[in-house]
């Protein structure tokens, strides 16, 4: 799908627990995410954390839009 | 000769220990044989002996590779083993890179023969079939009898050091490697063969088939995120509460489009997971996990972006048949793209 969107001319990122997968399946922007049932959430934390959390990981994927990329680019920190 | 001893890998479901309630669950050896182990045991005969199973959850396996790869690695070389095999893991994804990853792991790292099996659209075969030898399963357990027919004679004969067939003779994935062969007749020979057929319109095949790269270039980045028009598009099945328009929880046929205009904050009396394969309760009782709604939302007041677009997207990426994904994708970015959306962020679970 992400493949798909970047190929209609949409810059996309790809927020996914299992990296390896997304860059088999070509995404170009990634962000790696929490885990593989809650990507963008911690069920550990206290709700404000964890929505700090989930923020955080949002910028990253702004960020991500935001960068200049020439080939797959994982955006580790 | 001795028997052959076998160690063998199958995730937490076939291991008796659970579903995805169970999906976290730590690596464990077991001695003999157990689940889809029983099926390699009749076909082995007495030829190999499978001496230990070793049991991993699929989701702690894929979030914790490392640590899940080392200790996979030191408890099957305590049984050195002349042979590894593991799965066949199907259409499930998670166990499908599981499988790869540590067959992998053990050919190179132990350097004994080791073979794994799954559908060819499993996102492990991509990523694995190169290095292994892969068996062609079906996509579901319906096809274990017809991937233990196929796995458990490959095994044996990699084990015996054997020689191995072509992909179509053994029923394995192509590895994209070319093997020197003496042929009957002279290759100018074969390639008018081959050429009347093609222009027959008969079936022929190639010698050297290409390799089919599908990379897409990445686009030019977004300069003026405060003006930007942000789509959330994800495969992690959230929808609103009741799945209005029957999501399936796998090998999805079909993919939402969601108003969210006026809403602040996905909740679990708002929205719901139709994703099967992993366990829902995280995303049920709270949405934003998934598609982080709420955050956007936020960020939109702040004017950090311009707009959170009105609509998302959503499908269930469980077993779903990569045609299909495409298919919908190309219709969504179509939407999208004269809805004026200036980027997209695509969460998958």
């Amino acid at each position: 799908m992400v493949k798909e969107i970047e190929r209609a001319g949409l810059p996309v990122v790809h927020m996914c627990t299992v990296t390896p997968i997304s860059l088999t399946v070509g995404a170009n922007r990634i962000v790696p995410a929490i885990a593989i049932p809650h990507p963008l959430g911690n069920p550990a934390l206290e709700f404000d954390e964890e929505k700090a959390l989930r923020r955080k990981l949002v910028e990253k994927a702004l960020r991500a839009l935001q960068t200049e990329v020439s080939e797959q680019t994982v955006f580790e920190d | 000769m001795a028997k052959i001893k076998v160690v063998h890998y199958i995730n937490q479901f076939y291991g008796g220990i659970g579903g995805e309630e169970k999906a976290d669950y730590k690596p464990e050896v077991i001695e003999g044989v157990k689940g889809p182990g029983m099926a390699f045991k009749a076909a082995f005969k007495d030829e190999a002996e499978i001496v230990a199973t070793i049991i991993c959850g699929d989701s702690y396996f894929n979030e914790n590779m490392d640590e899940a790869k080392a200790a996979i690695f030191e408890m099957i070389k305590k049984y050195e083993p002349d042979l590894f095999i593991a799965g066949p893991a199907f259409n499930a994804g998670r166990y499908g890179v599981a499988a790869g990853a540590v067959t992998e792991m053990v050919q190179t790292e132990l350097g004994i023969p080791a073979l794994t099996g799954m559908y060819e659209e499993n996102p492990g075969a991509d990523m694995y079939k190169k290095g292994v030898y892969m068996v062609a399963t079906k996509n579901s357990a319906v096809g274990m009898k017809d991937a233990v027919a196929k796995m458990a004679p490959l095994a044996l004969k990699l084990a015996r050091g054997e020689e191995i067939g072509s992909p179509e003779e053994e029923g394995y994935l192509e590895r994209g490697i070319r093997k020197n062969y003496f042929a009957e007749k002279r290759g100018s020979e074969r390639a008018v063969d081959m050429l009347v057929k093609k222009l027959a319109g008969e079936e022929y095949k190639t010698e050297y088939s290409m390799p089919t790269f599908d990379r897409v270039e990445p686009n030019p980045p977004i300069k003026d995120m405060a003006n930007a028009k942000i789509a959330i598009v994800t495969s992690g099945g959230i929808v609103p509460k009741g799945n209005p328009d029957h999501i399936e929880s796998s090998s999805a046929s079909k993919y939402g489009k969601y108003d969210i205009e006026g809403i602040d904050n996905l909740t679990e009396e708002t929205h719901e997971t139709a994703h099967g394969g992993h366990d829902p309760v995280y995303a049920n009782n709270d949405p934003d996990r998934v598609i982080p709604v709420d955050v956007l939302r936020d960020m939109e007041k702040e004017g950090k972006i311009g707009e959170l677009h009105r609509y998302y997207y959503s499908t269930v990426g469980n077993g779903t048949a990569v045609a299909n994904a495409k298919k919908f994708a190309e219709a969504i970015s179509a939407e999208l793209v004269a809805d004026g959306v200036d980027a997209v962020i695509l969460t998958s679970t």
